[in-house]
């Protein structure tokens, strides 16, 4: 009972929820706010399904995050492309360049494959920060425009990127989703459970974490071109080992290897982090323990949590059903197992 | 000729520094297993509190130093205790992420505390020496004659103390260390400890010819990890001896490649080792 009114009912109210958010604040700030969530999100579920799911840490994010945001800047500042001809190259862009690097990557496992990706992060960082003649460097690129017209639908206004960014990331949640609950996603899971049994079984690790990592990448670069779009401006910065690390926080609050933890740590975070904003350079004063001691003693964190406890209660409730019988069997049905990892 | 011994004297100097910092993290490694990503924030947090020492309590160069090796190894020992020790049966993932998280926090603190501007440390040894033709300040000589006697040091206290064997025998088996009636906590500390002070000894070393600032470990930790996968996770000789390979080939390849992707070159280097031998070179039996 209690999950049918979880499921059926709080999805909606979510999404509806998000369509009306923008007439009930009438503020742009807080839209733009929003809207700067929604794409981080994006980023923040590439990652969990890596790092979550299939149980790689990639420090690699926030390499890619800028690839995906200066292929697009490039493409359409200095090639004069169309915005989304130029916006499907990016995200072409930044996969291949995945599909190149996971080839590699995942031949290393656990601090190996950490510590690779934190070194491929680190050059694409510097890559951007020197090819002055490419890049502009330290400079930044400018004057990046705003997502182009689809039919009569323009996206000049503030009001119109935010429901394309939501109605991208709803698009982006239900693929995920999708994966998460088929057998691909077993795979991943299985993987990162224990990846010599997944080979036992026969499943090909090797094609299954390249596929994932492509995947990752793949959102990165979308939630890096749609940040290029928004901003309007890009600095070096946005590829710096910082950001990766602000991905992380949003998932591991949220809940790692979890599908509503991208939503609730992100939100969550950026909307603290704004109410601290004079505590901008600080935040990490903050962020920092809670991340530490999250992963001790909360290491599934909120969504995950939550999740727990009602698994537990549940649990409970069915001792209590079964006492007399005696007879006590895990109530983590399979569809539970996969929704907290 | 004369610039190529110029730049192989300079490559001593980064080098001892790297070695320096690359032993703390590799006996980490050795003993815990996990790569301690926080370790550049003790590196960091070395050079300040010598800055600090010296600039706001007056106190002597090597005293300062003193000071600052004792202090940052009680941070590292805090930190094992606070933080790795309760996540000793964790999975390998949520190690890496507390040692992030720990990482954030002192750097934000360094700024809280000493502000994000590049601070210069004053050094007794900034005279200039002529020594067989070579041009060089003393305080990068001080570098080079510093760090191998820490290291020299460091491996008598480990081969010839019985404290030091307790290490060596934990990282070779930490339950047959504890079998025999090692105290594993306590030498777990110790090696926090020491890791700590090596930190805070190359950066104290290192900042009068560089800068002092909130980021200054995040590169020098990078490069600390690509030379303990050059050198062989948790080995000690492969920690120098890939601090003095990393050393060279960067400042060799500053003078005859590029100034500015100089910084790339270690990385350029680990990319090519991990992508022939995932398990780094003269791995055994990566964990």
């Amino acid at each position: 009972m209690a999950k049918i009114i979880n499921k059926r009912f709080i999805i909606p109210v979510l999404i509806l929820f998000a369509i009306v958010f923008p007439f009930v604040t009438q503020n742009d700030y807080f839209i733009h706010v929003m809207t700067l969530s929604f794409i981080w999100m994006i980023g923040v579920y590439g990652l969990n399904l890596l790092a979550g799911y299939t149980g790689y840490l990639s420090l690699a994010h926030a390499g890619f995050f800028a690839v995906g945001a200066y292929s697009l800047g490039l493409l359409t500042v200095k090639a004069q492309m169309n915005f989304w001809l130029a916006f499907v190259l990016a995200l072409i862009i930044t996969s291949v360049l995945g599909f190149l690097i996971g080839l590699i990557a995942l031949r290393t496992k656990e601090h190996f494959f950490a510590i690779y990706t934190l070194c491929v992060g680190y050059i694409l960082y510097l890559i951007i920060d020197k090819w002055d003649s490419l890049t502009e460097g330290v400079r930044g690129l400018i004057g990046i425009p705003a997502p182009g017209n689809i039919g009569p639908i323009s996206f000049e206004t503030p009001l119109s990127q935010y429901y394309l960014v939501l109605a991208i990331l709803l698009v982006v949640i239900l693929i995920i989703y999708r994966i998460v609950h088929s057998l691909t996603g077993r795979t991943y899971i299985a993987i990162r459970n224990s990846e010599d049994l997944a080979q036992t079984i026969g499943i090909s690790t090797m094609k299954n974490k390249l596929e994932v990592f492509v995947l990752s990448t793949f959102f990165a670069g979308l939630s890096g071109a749609l940040y290029a779009s928004f901003i309007r401006f890009i600095g070096p910065d946005i590829g710096n080992i910082v950001i990766t690390f602000d991905l992380l926080t949003y998932l591991l609050i949220g809940g790692i290897g979890t599908l509503s933890g991208p939503i609730v740590g992100t939100v969550l975070v950026v909307w603290i982090s704004q109410q601290l904003q004079f505590l901008q350079d600080y935040r990490m004063l903050i962020f920092g323990p809670i991340l530490t001691l999250l992963v001790i003693f909360y290491p599934r964190g909120i969504a995950g949590s939550i999740a727990g406890w009602n698994v537990k209660r549940a649990e409970k409730k069915i001792a209590k059903a079964q006492q007399d019988e005696r007879f006590s069997q895990s109530p983590i049905s399979a569809e539970n197992q996969v929704k907290e990892g | 000729m004369e610039i190529l011994v110029q730049q192989l004297f300079n490559g001593l100097t980064i080098g001892s520094v790297y070695a320096l910092v690359a032993l703390g993290l590799t006996l980490v490694y050795g003993i815990l297993h996990i790569p301690n990503f926080a370790h550049g924030a003790l590196y960091m947090m070395g050079g300040y509190i010598t800055l600090m020492m010296m600039v706001q309590y007056g106190l002597h160069y090597w005293l300062a130093i003193l000071v600052s090796v004792i202090v940052v190894g009680l941070i590292g020992v805090l930190m094992e205790r606070l933080v790795f020790y309760p996540l000793r049966h964790a999975p390998p993932i949520h190690d890496k992420i507390a040692a992030i998280g720990i990482l954030l926090f002192l750097e934000a603190f360094a700024q809280f505390i000493w502000g994000a501007d590049y601070q210069t440390m004053p050094t007794p040894y900034g005279q200039v020496v002529q020594l067989f033709g070579l041009t060089f300040t003393m305080q990068r000589l001080l570098i080079i004659i510093a760090a191998i006697a820490v290291m020299v040091l460091l491996y008598l206290f480990l081969k010839k103390t019985f404290t030091g064997a307790s290490i060596i025998a934990m990282s070779q088996d930490r339950d047959g260390a504890n079998l025999v009636g090692i105290n594993t906590n306590r030498v777990a500390m110790l090696t926090f400890l020491i890791s700590g002070g090596l930190a805070a000894i190359a950066s104290s070393l290192a900042a009068p010819i560089n800068l002092v600032f909130p980021g200054m470990g995040q590169l020098v930790i990078l490069k600390a990890f690509v030379i303990i996968i050059l050198g062989g996770m948790g080995s000690i000789p492969g920690a120098i001896i890939g601090g003095y390979i990393l050393g060279f080939s960067e400042s060799l390849g500053a003078t005859y490649i590029s100034n500015d992707y100089k910084d790339i070159i270690a990385f350029i280097l680990l990319v090519v080792i991990l992508s022939v031998k995932p398990t780094g070179l003269f791995a055994k039996g990566g964990h």
